[in-house]
């Protein structure tokens, strides 16, 4: 694809404007929300944008008012997406356990704040790192995407809403604040260079129609109401057709069905970043802004001769499994930094399962780590 | 004969509802209103919460949501805005709506969105197994007021008239054929609409307060009073009473209809700035 392409746009953009932008070039068409820190001016991006383009946006009454409504709106057939931070990352939880079991794509965004409780309202953290994996209840796949700079923003938001109407899936994209508010030139992709995906139709008639039917990707199709196809939707354990069933048959058939689709799709789903990792022995594991943060070091630290990359997972769940199950074997050390007080640590240390050492280097002061506590690991892990 | 068949899906039968409930008779009502207002099956989205009344989605023919405890409107408000052209009615009882989901049941009163919420109400938490709800009269016995409730009800109709609904009415699972013509003006009326439906649970409600199956759906009879009637009343025949039929209905813009007009202003904003 050509750079020259006349439509192509550069733009100087914040990443929550990067992110709604990108919402409306992957066809989002229906947004609600509800103010809250440091994610707002996606909501109030979208409130001109939607309007101008024939979609709707709505600001409801609550965080989990928001959630519900664009599952509503989603029925009909639209790609939606609602944006919040940690404490409305909470309260939309139970709904998120609903599109899951329902399978309704949906794109959530989560501007990382500092928390637990209202924390620290307009600065950085990376503290919900385990509350896009568990923090709906149950047993259920997650999806959930971490960019590292305003252009990933756009492109990860892109992906977001891709993966969701292919696998019918809730996504979430963890942006962290620095990222949400920072400026960057952003190269706005043409739309002849955005692929997008759309859910799975189906292809048979209203009375052969399985909502909730097995099939060899997992993934059912799915109609929209109001086209003919009448059919149940429910958060209960529920039959092909949807209807409520609790038989344990039924049950473990469709939970099975609910993770193996995310299973087969991983190669779909899962991306990675490396740099520097080729003679390496020193790694680092990092995402969003922390990842910048350990470029930094790394740029630094090979200026000292120290041979030390970075795997930067952009897909954090599922999470990359391999790759770092690999580096394991490849490195001495193993570095993750994180603006919180370990939680990718965690999968890292349960992938790694002690074929190497595995260090933190953490900070939850609502300020970004600074290059030089990482490169002061590095360094001293480089000398032993 | 009504044919209930047609709007019927079969194979959910038997229905989950204890003999004597009122749920089967308010569905039955719904169904003969959506009949005379002549609305074919497709145009029609059906969303529910949880609680007993909110298991009838699954036994009707319908696009139908199934939703989480008290946000049945707030995902018929999305399903409305997405898409106009579909009927929308939401299925709620007293403890999804007035309770767990009562900051929707207003805010969806005041954008006067084109929904018909139809509340189920009997009082207290069937499914749960009769615990004490915003609409348990005080003094009356639930599981969790075993020597009777100190908490005042809430009236669901002055609230949703308060909060700006433009079509309030209250009917009974007594009074079926009043209950037919409220529903099937609320599916008419252009804007929120409540048909609040007095019921009874006699499992949960009758039976800790030891009121029979025939006592609770003669008090529905006895202790309730037309609006229409209640005009030639005086205050003392009135006592105690509840009013039902049409209680309230206003013009006033509604919210679907204001959102296209907002959107045709900024499409020529944004042509005549190109």
């Amino acid at each position: 694809m050509s750079t020259q392409s006349k439509s192509r746009k550069v733009k100087l953009l914040q990443g929550n404007e990067a992110c709604a932008e990108a919402a409306i070039a992957a066809g989002c068409r229906f947004f609600a929300g509800y103010p809250i820190s440091p994610s707002s001016e996606i909501a109030e991006h979208m409130s001109v944008r939607l309007p101008q383009l024939g979609g709707r946006f709505i600001q409801m009454e609550d965080e989990i008012a928001a959630m519900g409504a664009i599952l509503g709106a989603a029925m009909t057939g639209a790609k939606v997406m609602t944006a919040t931070s940690g404490p409305g990352y909470s309260l939309k939880q139970e709904s998120i356990g609903y599109a899951v079991m329902a399978e309704i794509p949906c794109v959530i965004v989560d501007v990382m704040r500092g928390g637990p409780s209202t924390g620290l309202p307009t600065s950085p953290a990376q503290s919900d790192v385990m509350q896009a994996r568990w923090g709906t209840h149950g047993d259920h796949p997650a999806v959930a995407l971490a960019p590292a700079s305003v252009r990933e923003v756009y492109d990860e938001t892109i992906r977001a809403f891709n993966i969701a109407e292919r696998f019918r899936m809730p996504v979430s994209l963890l942006v962290d604040e620095i990222i949400a508010h920072m400026r960057e030139r952003v190269d706005v992709p043409d739309k002849s260079e955005i692929t997008l995906w759309e859910r799975p139709r189906p292809t048979v008639p209203p009375d052969q129609y399985l909502p909730f039917g097995e099939t060899p990707t997992g993934v059912p199709p799915m109609a929209s109401f109001g086209e003919g196809y009448r059919y149940h939707v429910t958060g209960l354990y529920h039959d092909p057709r949807g209807l409520p069933k609790d038989s344990p048959d039924v049950v473990d058939a469709t939970m099975r069905r609910l993770m193996r689709k995310i299973e087969l799709g991983a190669g779909d789903i899962l991306k990675h970043e490396t740099v520097l990792l080729d003679d390496a022995d020193l790694a680092i594991v990092a995402y969003g802004s922390s990842a910048r943060s350990a470029k930094a070091a790394i740029r630094l630290a090979r200026a000292r001769g120290i041979r030390v990359g970075l795997l930067r997972p952009l897909t954090i769940w599922p999470f990359c499994e391999g790759p770092v199950a690999d580096l394991a074997k490849q490195v001495r050390h193993i570095i993750v930094p994180e603006m919180n007080l370990g939680q990718l640590v965690l999968e890292v240390e349960r992938v790694v399962r002690g074929g190497c050492p595995v260090h933190r280097v953490n900070r939850v002061t609502g300020e970004p780590i600074p290059p030089d506590e990482i490169l002061t690991k590095i360094e001293e892990l480089a000398k032993g | 004969m009504f044919d209930y068949d047609k709007y019927l899906r079969l194979e959910m039968f038997p229905h989950i509802w204890c003999p004597g409930c009122g749920d089967g008779i308010v569905m039955k009502s719904l169904l003969r209103a959506i009949d005379r207002v002549g609305l074919q099956k497709d145009e029609i989205c059906m969303v529910s919460g949880i609680g007993c009344s909110s298991r009838l989605t699954g036994y009707v023919d319908f696009n139908t949501l199934h939703t989480t405890h008290g946000r049945p409107i707030a995902f018929a408000t999305g399903v409305k805005l997405a898409k106009p052209s579909l009927n929308v009615i939401v299925i709620t009882g007293d403890g999804d709506a007035l309770a767990i989901g009562g900051n929707h049941f207003i805010h969806a009163a005041r954008r006067n969105i084109d929904l018909t919420v139809l509340l189920f109400n009997n009082a207290t938490y069937g499914m749960t197994g009769g615990q004490l709800a915003p609409t348990t009269p005080t003094g009356k016995v639930a599981s969790t007021a075993r020597h009777g409730s100190i908490d005042p009800p809430f009236d669901a109709c002055k609230l949703a008239i308060a909060a700006g609904a433009t079509y309030v009415a209250r009917g009974t699972s007594y009074h079926s054929q009043q209950l037919d013509r409220l529903i099937e003006g609320g599916i008419k009326h252009k804007g929120y609409s409540l048909i609040e439906v007095l019921e009874n649970c006699n499992t949960y409600y009758g039976r800790p307060n030891k009121i029979s199956l025939v006592e609770l759906l003669e008090w529905e009879k006895d202790n309730t009073v037309n609006v229409k009637a209640a005009e030639r009343m005086t205050p003392e025949q009135l006592q105690g009473k509840i009013i039902t039929g049409l209680l309230h209905q206003a013009d006033r813009p509604e919210y679907v209809a204001a959102y296209e007009q907002h959107m045709t202003r900024m499409q020529t904003k944004v042509g005549t700035a190109a």
